[in-house]
């Protein structure tokens, strides 16, 4: 078993695709300096040569409209943003434009890109540096939303972003770049709109979104060690297309759901799921709550910080909570570290 | 219009059927729009026809055009299907867009004509992407930016700029500067009135035609497409133009009192259809306008007649395949 991290994942699938298909190019800011992205692209500029991995001007929005033009004439553009923050400089290119052009040129055009960004957490990223804002997205028609959180998924579905023929926002986080996996060698892809369990359980379905869905595992791991209690951990990968069948059949069974978000919670994947669960799925009397960024800006200090997001300990709670109502308060004393945690497979 | 005469006749009569086409068209859409058959809101091109004639002349099929919200003129100049255009107004299945575009985003990729947009500055950026990738590809075709001088004003044309000098990529930037962002003057936007200047700094070459003239149009398209297409990167040109109707719809617009009537009038004198029109021999002209006369017919004919896209069609196109 060929384990790698997160970022050696990312990496590998770039370096493949574009080994394989000369139209594939990555441009964003710092794309070809020392650090790389996070490593992430280390060693393409070198390899691949500055045409195809180019450093960019900071102008986001012509940026991202660079990109579009390159896929309008049949490259497959990678573009990438060190954070996800940035990708708000761009709002106009992605929204009024990319996410329309298939649609609003009838058809004529393909705009096959994928717009890569990274959210921040901790060591004071603050009000700037860590944001999350893919609900924004998820609003609008035309754009595939992928937020993976195993090296094995975000290999496959870096894989399948590239081979699509429509734009794509591929979501990674900074703290699971250090989640280790199973990794194939060779290139796979990893179909859109297929969640993936993490974890089985018949008391409690735990929807955990991109690092949230690490956070939840944490959860999980306490809650059983503790409680007795099985949590079923769900990491949707996709948020667009949102695979609610797989969530449904998991919530039937436990009756129990909480929605973790990674970003703050009014208009949500917490909204989303309940609302398809109710209306689509046609599911009644199950209990669900929403969890995700207290709303407010994100505090730097860590004295605040620890406050604004959910994490292992509180979704364990939370879930405890509504496993034993009315049982006396109960807080876990197990503690693991993020990178104590990692699903192992089966992929 | 003094140096015409080293312009040969050819060239004359083909600038001659395409302005002609266009004024003629827009006039058709203007008569109709009234009666609420074109389901679209229309930003004519009347008035400032040249341009696009000018520099759509010098380009050859394979290369690209990306224009915006007034691109009826650059789309008819370029070579678009004048029919699917119509069609596209009309809200029509048949339409360049199966009619979920209409007026402000006509494409025609056939022809080279990669689309429009209803934000200013917005295809700007896209239009320099393209050119990033002919010059990947080595290809000799190279990308025609259309845009107003309203988009000067966006930060995406800067950024633009910017970007296709450093890279020297094959495109020429058209500043179409009809002096008004809907009624807004532009030395009510602008500290100065020098948008060709500022060009130059961003590197790249750079003039201003003033007086609407298609022939130096033309020709200073020829002198730049030839740069470009030698690898010398990209260059720009502001000119100077009028549009003659309001800024949306298809009247005029003096009573608003922005603008004055005579501001309107001394380009009406100079009406290049006018002029290029009197270089040819009357049966010439009658010659071409007859023909024109029935494309037209024909286009708003096969608009009037063809079906709009049935319920289904709401959903097609929103991905490749759907999900």
């Amino acid at each position: 078993m060929r384990i790698l991290t997160y970022p050696e994942a990312v990496r590998e699938a770039t370096d493949q695709e574009m080994s394989i298909d000369p139209s594939v190019i990555v441009l964003g800011q710092g794309v070809d300096d020392p650090k790389a992205i996070l490593g992430t692209t280390k060693g393409l500029a070198a390899k691949f040569g500055p045409t195809r991995v180019f450093d960019t001007p900071l102008s986001e929005d012509a940026m991202t409209g660079v990109a579009i033009g390159a896929a309008l004439a049949g490259l497959r553009p990678i573009h990438i943003h060190i954070r996800m923050d940035f990708m708000l400089l761009a709002m106009n290119q992605l929204v009024n434009m990319v996410a329309k052009m298939r649609y609003m040129f009838g058809g004529s055009v393909s705009v096959p890109i994928v717009i890569r960004s990274i959210i921040g957490k901790s060591w004071g990223q603050g009000p700037q540096h860590s944001q999350s804002i893919y609900p924004l997205f998820m609003n609008i028609p035309g754009l595939k939303i992928i937020a993976p959180s195993t090296p094995y998924d975000a290999k496959g579905c870096l894989i399948n972003a590239i081979r699509d023929n429509d734009p794509v926002i591929f979501i990674e986080h900074r703290l699971l770049y250090y989640q280790k996996s199973y990794v194939p060698a060779k290139p796979y892809t990893t179909a859109f709109g297929k969640a993936r369990i993490l974890s089985k359980g018949r008391d409690i379905t735990l929807v955990g979104i991109s690092q949230m869905a690490i956070e939840c595992l944490r959860a999980s791991i306490y809650l059983f060690k503790e409680t007795g209690i099985r949590a079923e951990v769900i990491d949707p990968v996709s948020l667009a297309p949102l695979d609610i069948d797989t969530i449904a059949r998991s919530v039937k069974k436990t009756g129990r759901l909480i929605i973790v978000d990674n970003a703050w919670v009014p208009c949500g994947l917490g909204a989303e799921i309940i609302s398809r669960l109710l209306v689509e799925s046609k599911l009644k009397g199950f209990v669900a709550q929403r969890m995700g960024f207290a709303h407010t800006t994100c505090p730097t200090t860590p004295a605040l910080e620890k406050y604004f997001y959910p994490n292992a300990q509180s979704i364990a709670m939370k879930a405890y909570q509504i496993c034993r109502p009315g049982k006396k308060h109960w807080r876990p004393n197990t503690k693991l570290k993020i990178e104590e945690v990692e699903f192992k497979g089966p992929f | 219009m003094s140096k015409i005469s080293k312009i040969n006749l050819g060239l004359t009569e083909r600038f001659y059927r395409s302005l002609y086409r266009i004024r003629k068209v827009e006039e058709e859409i203007a008569r109709i729009y009234p009666t609420d058959k074109i389901k679209s809101p229309v930003h004519l091109s009347i008035g400032q026809e040249a341009v696009s004639v000018g520099i759509c002349e010098a380009l050859r099929l394979k290369d690209k055009v990306f224009g915006t919200y007034r691109g009826h003129a650059m789309y008819l100049a370029k070579g678009g299907d004048l029919k699917k255009m119509i069609a596209e107004l009309y809200g029509k299945v048949t339409g360049c867009a199966k009619g979920k575009g209409g007026s402000m985003h006509l494409i025609d990729t056939n022809h080279g004509i990669m689309g429009a947009s209803a934000i200013v500055g917005t295809m700007i950026p896209v239009a320099t992407g393209y050119a990033y990738a002919l010059r990947y590809r080595k290809s000799n075709s190279l990308v025609a930016a259309f845009f107003g001088d309203g988009a000067v004003d966006e930060g995406a044309f800067h950024e633009s700029l910017n970007f296709a000098a450093l890279k020297k990529l094959p495109i020429l930037f058209i500043c179409e500067n009809n002096t008004y962002a809907i009624h807004s003057h532009h030395l009510k936007r602008h500290h100065s009135d020098n948008i060709f200047i500022r060009a130059r700094t961003y590197g790249m070459p750079s003039e201003r035609i003033g007086d609407g003239d298609i022939f130096k149009i033309y020709r200073a398209a020829n002198k730049y497409i030839a740069k470009i297409r030698q690898g010398k990167g990209p260059a720009f040109l502001e000119c100077l133009t009028c549009r003659w109707k309001e800024h949306v719809g298809p009247n005029d617009d003096f009573d608003l009192g922005y603008r004055s009537e005579d501001e309107v009038s001394c380009w009406k004198k100079n009406d290049p259809l006018k002029e290029i029109g009197l270089l040819l021999s009357t049966a010439t002209r009658e010659r071409i306008e007859s023909k024109v006369q029935v494309e037209i017919e024909e286009a708003f004919s096969f608009a009037e007649k063809s079906p709009f896209p049935s319920k289904e069609k709401i959903y097609q196109d929103v991905f490749a395949k759907s999900l």
